[in-house]
């Protein structure tokens, strides 16, 4: 449906136009969005468990974390509320790093990011191994903010960035694709954004 | 001309039904959805402008009126200058116009009676819109709920809703109402002059009859993060507070 009167819009430059996915919007800041108040974690007090169902597998303390081998990632991140950021670029340890260091292989099809303020998103565990995510520790070279999710944040940047749990302190394997907290209310179980997978009701 | 949407697409036309300036830079817009919906106060639609070669933008933008007020779904749209949409709707929107909406949207930022209460509402600017159907709501539905609105803006012209605020502060019913403008002086004596802090938080909870069991918090990012800070400095446990931010 054409929107009488809508004309002008702010049509992204030509070359950067298969960057963004339908709906969205090129933005230079970094919005903040989040549902509660931002926790201060501080590193002291921070620590990554690998859990399959209840059970840990492993727990790192911040020292042991930033230990393990750390990788560069720039990516366009797209958030639901419309807006895509190009090039971002975060430096943390792979997904595959982690269960290396663990010892593992991923045991089930399905994860849970857990935060530390309770909150948690659910991603299929492929959609986080083989390069594809990370836990980031730095953002433009820099400790993470505690608003853009500091000290530590997940990072799935093909999929839509409220599955890039902030202040991630953990990742449980689970059986079946369990909804997290955003998913339990109205957000969609994978979140593509190439897709438009914003709610629930979207295919 | 345009096609019918699938029964499937979750956008539907919505038709403005009226206009009503509200302050210098905010105006409501009624629409009138052509499959209504019922939502729940503190809930959003998107809305979706399209343009003749396809180029569409999208904005989120939270419902105003309550659930149960008829009349179609109100939105309250601050003008930003150099923005897209909302000076589309300031400068070109008119009554009868369609407009692709969706939703109702949003499952944590919302607030039913039966979540009961005491409440405290924090509200900059805009950020005061869905918090203004959760008092709505209270008014219509359960007025036994008290809630405090702390609504902060920089000038008394910029109180949007002033009239009905006012009115429903005066009914002493267990509404009460605090505005807090950052760049004149207070008017009214139960209101401040400067920009929301601790102390300013903890007379607001201690306004209500006993401590608040939800808090909600809305407006810009920095907004939303002092006011955050500031409650959690005076006790308020972070896992009663609600926040939601306009992005940047
Ligand atoms: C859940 C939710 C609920 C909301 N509810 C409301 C509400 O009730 N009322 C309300 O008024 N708003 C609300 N908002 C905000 C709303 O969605 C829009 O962000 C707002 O209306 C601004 O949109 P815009 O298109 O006018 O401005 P944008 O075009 O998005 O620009 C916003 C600002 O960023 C700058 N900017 C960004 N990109 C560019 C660029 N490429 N070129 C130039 N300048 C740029 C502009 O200076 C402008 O001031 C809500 C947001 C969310 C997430």
């Amino acid at each position: 449906m054409v929107t009488r009167g809508f004309f002008s819009g702010r049509r992204p430059p030509s070359d950067t136009d298969a960057r963004i996915p339908p709906g969205q919007y090129l933005e230079q800041g970094f919005p903040v969005l989040s549902a509660g108040p931002t926790p201060r974690v501080r590193t002291e007090d921070w620590s990554f468990t690998l859990k399959q169902g209840p059970k840990p597998i492993k727990k790192w303390n911040w020292a042991e974390f930033n230990a393990l081998p750390q990788s560069k990632m720039t990516r366009d991140i797209h958030c639901v509320t419309a807006w895509t950021k190009f090039n971002t670029p975060w430096q943390g340890v792979m997904i595959d790093d982690i269960l290396a260091d663990a010892g593992i292989e991923p045991p089930t099809a399905y994860t849970l990011a857990l935060s530390f303020d309770g909150y948690s998103t659910n991603v299929p565990t492929k959609d986080l191994v083989t390069g594809k995510a990370m836990v980031a520790l730095l953002y433009e070279g820099k400790p993470i903010t505690p608003d853009h999710g500091g000290p530590a944040r997940l990072l799935v940047p093909h999929l839509y960035f409220w599955k890039s749990a902030k202040w991630v302190n953990g990742l449980q394997f689970t059986e079946r694709d369990e909804p997290g907290f955003w998913e339990l209310r109205g957000y969609h179980m994978y979140g593509d954004p190439w897709r438009e997978q914003r709610y629930s009701s979207d295919l | 001309m345009s096609a019918e949407p699938s029964p499937q697409s979750p956008w539907q036309a919505a038709t403005i039904t009226r206009i009503e300036k509200r302050t210098p830079r905010v105006t409501s817009f009624w629409f009138q959805p052509s499959r209504p919906f019922a939502h729940l106060a503190g809930q959003h639609v998107d809305i979706r402008l399209t343009a003749p070669d396809g180029y569409q933008a999208r904005r989120s933008y939270s419902i105003a009126s309550a659930p149960e007020a008829g009349g179609g779904v109100e939105l309250a749209i601050e003008r930003l200058d150099d923005g897209e949409v909302s000076p589309f709707f300031h400068d070109v929107a008119a009554v009868g116009d369609e407009i692709e909406l969706r939703g109702p949207l949003g499952g944590h930022f919302i607030w039913e009676e039966g979540d009961g209460g005491p409440i405290l509402l924090v509200g900059g600017g805009s950020g005061v819109v869905p918090l203004m159907a959760m008092v709505r709501h209270r008014t219509l539905r359960n007025k036994a709920v008290p809630v405090a609105l702390v609504f902060s803006v920089r000038i008394w012209d910029e109180v949007i809703f002033r009239d009905e605020l006012i009115g429903l502060d005066d009914r002493r019913d267990g509404f009460d109402l605090v505005l807090t403008l950052t760049r004149e002086p207070a008017r009214r004596p139960s209101d401040y002059s400067r920009r929301v802090d601790a102390r300013m938080m903890a007379q607001a909870v201690e306004r209500l009859p006993k401590a608040p069991k939800l808090t909600y918090l809305c407006g810009s990012n920095a907004f939303v993060s002092a006011a955050a800070d500031a409650l959690i400095g005076v006790g308020v446990p972070s896992e009663i507070i609600r926040t939601e931010r306009y992005g940047v």
